[in-house]
């Protein structure tokens, strides 16, 4: 490592970017150039690059500070989540492979897709100005619109990329109006100057204007309600790899985005977004709970899901504590672990003639794949919440913080959410264990086995490995707070 | 003599961009129709930029501008082509039409 920081000076903080980045340019080159491309060697070339980008990150040990002029932080936190954003993309990409080739849509475009809006999501994380925020935004979204399209053969996944296309730009299009504006009414774009300049004048209304039209771009990328409309279809019409990746990866970042520019540049009139912050939560968790019954397409089911997970995080947000960003980390890790697993076994519902995604599918699964069944029941446990599972502990960690921060109508409607959430994922397991045994699916792929079995372990040992995750999230929330 | 100000300039800003989001709301006609008003959403927020820069006389926001204009014109390409693979697959961009998926 010595030789790569006298190498690039106090560049040092941005080489996982730069791997990412130059990664995936040397990736498309090799695509172009080369005639026929290997499935197999691009991905592991891309899970190279991104491993590479994390061992950077992994040895920078504990750098921080901010350079660029100030555009580009490096500090505890940025890192934690960069790196399992990274190692996000990284499985989804790992399970993507077997399940393009299978399906003809394999395209050495798709893991240079990947990368670059992983370089996309790690500039979020470290953005520290309003240009480089947009930036990132726009390197992450441009390439997912594109993604949830790749099947371009199927009128679905075309509309799928339609649909987010349109809605993201008009995002966009207010997160952009709303720094316009914060830019105007406190004279800068760096999230530091920001904060002094409302320090000094506390609470206008232009700023709180801007404040409003920035969250809006801000929580549609985290697709919680009311800004959702395109999370259940463009879940469903995308390919089910897209799916996987877009459930995972961008939502940590964004998250990490969000609580970056709360507290980075508006912790000071905290309780202006916090209300807007409490009625997102809310909202998000009730619609969660009570949209997903009456589903039957199980990507549909996991897209209303993770609505409700994502009005969980926010529980944590509201709290505005140090704890409470502690609790948003932890649920953010947790829901990566258990989503991954849950799309792990979404992707091996397959039979001779292709992909299935109904509900029903699953029938009797415990009779033709009892190892699947039980992981992917421990995983819904997990995801309704209940002890001792990972998922119990990403729940409880959030409402103690709302409850300590004297929200307690919010912790108690995230209960009564948890509890009528509990309805669906319990169904699925009904289905599996209780129901007429279907035709078996096809045998399932080494890679999604992998993921299946690290994720169900993850989530069913979570009592044994506590501790270290805990402290480490608590480290990263505390570098938010100096 | 009436002086053009900080506050003309936000004023039709603030007109362009409730155009744009009207303008994807209420047509129901066509998907290009779409693509023109986030192009005009994006136009406001530049005007807006552009009116603080000189408010302030600071070029931070002439230079957010500048790249607001390059990421719209990637936008739009994109936009585009995605647009070209739903009219292949489907045969029609109105915006009635896009209802494959429901619930």
């Amino acid at each position: 490592m010595a030789t790569t920081t006298t190498l690039l000076g106090s560049y040092n903080p941005i080489l996982p970017e730069a791997t990412l980045v130059i990664g995936a340019l040397i990736m498309l080159m090799a695509g172009v150039f080369i005639k026929k491309t290997n499935a197999t060697t691009m991905t592991f070339a891309a899970i190279a690059v991104i491993s590479l980008a994390i061992a950077f990150l992994y040895l920078q040990g504990d750098v921080s500070g901010t350079m660029f002029s100030g555009s580009f932080i490096m500090d505890a936190f940025a890192r934690l989540m960069k790196i399992v954003t990274l190692s996000a993309s990284a499985l989804a990409v790992f399970m993507s492979y077997d399940y393009m080739a299978r399906g003809n849509l394999w395209k050495y475009e798709f893991p240079v897709l990947i990368l670059l809006a992983t370089a996309g999501m790690m500039m979020m994380i470290s953005a520290n100005d309003l240009i480089a925020l947009y930036l990132g935004i726009e390197l992450q979204s441009l390439a997912l619109y594109v993604i949830a399209a790749f099947n371009r053969n199927s009128e679905r996944s075309s509309e799928a990329g339609l649909k987010y296309f349109v809605l993201g730009a008009l995002a966009s299009g207010m997160l952009l109006y709303g720094m316009s504006l914060i830019y105007g009414f406190t004279g800068s774009t760096g999230f530091a100057k920001i904060a002094a300049s409302v320090h000094e004048t506390g609470v206008s209304t232009g700023i709180v204007f801007g404040l409003v039209f920035l969250m809006v771009g801000m929580v549609f990328k985290i697709s919680a309600v009311p800004f959702h409309m395109w999370t259940p279809d463009v879940y469903e019409g995308s390919p089910t790899t897209v799916t996987t990746f877009f459930a995972a990866a961008p939502k940590i970042a964004a998250m990490a985005m969000i609580v970056r520019v709360l507290y980075g540049a508006f912790a000071d009139i905290a309780p202006q977004w916090q209300q807007i912050i409490v009625f997102v939560s809310i909202a998000s968790m009730l619609l969660g709970a009570f949209a997903a019954i009456g589903q039957t397409n199980i990507k549909r089911l996991m897209a209303y899901s993770s609505i409700g997970h994502m009005g969980f995080a926010l529980v944590g947000l509201a709290a505005g504590t140090e704890s409470g960003v502690r609790a948003v980390i932890l649920y953010m890790i947790i829901y990566a672990i258990m989503t991954l697993g849950s799309f792990a076994c979404i992707l091996a519902m397959r039979r001779d003639e292709g992909p299935v995604e109904n509900i029903t599918d699953l029938s009797g699964l415990a009779k033709n794949d009892l190892t699947m069944a039980f992981l992917l029941a421990m995983l819904m446990f997990s995801l309704a919440g209940i002890p001792p599972l990972a998922g119990f502990f990403a729940k409880y960690y959030v409402l103690l913080a709302a409850v300590n921060a004297k929200l307690i109508p919010l912790a108690i409607v995230g209960v009564l959410a948890s509890v009528i959430g509990a309805f669906y994922y319990l169904r699925i397991i009904k289905i599996m264990f209780f129901d007429e045994a279907g035709e078996p699916f096809s045998v399932m792929h080494g890679s999604l086995r992998f993921v299946l079995l690290v994720s169900g372990f993850a989530v069913i040992g979570y009592v044994g490995y506590l501790a270290p995750l805990e402290g480490i999230a608590g480290a990263a929330a505390k570098s938010l707070f100096q | 003599m009436l002086e053009v100000g900080l506050s003309h300039y936000l004023t039709v800003a603030a007109i362009l961009f409730t155009l744009g989001i009207f303008g994807i709301f209420l047509n129901r006609k066509n998907v290009i129709v779409i693509l023109m008003s986030v192009e005009l959403m994006l136009l406001a927020v530049n005007i807006n930029l552009v009116a603080f820069s000189a408010h302030l006389n600071d070029l931070t926001g002439q230079i957010f501008t500048l790249f607001v204009l390059t990421v719209a014109a990637a936008e739009a390409a994109i936009g585009l082509a995605i647009v070209v693979i739903y009219f292949r697959n489907r045969g029609s961009i109105a915006v009635d039409d896009i209802h494959a998926m429901k619930g």
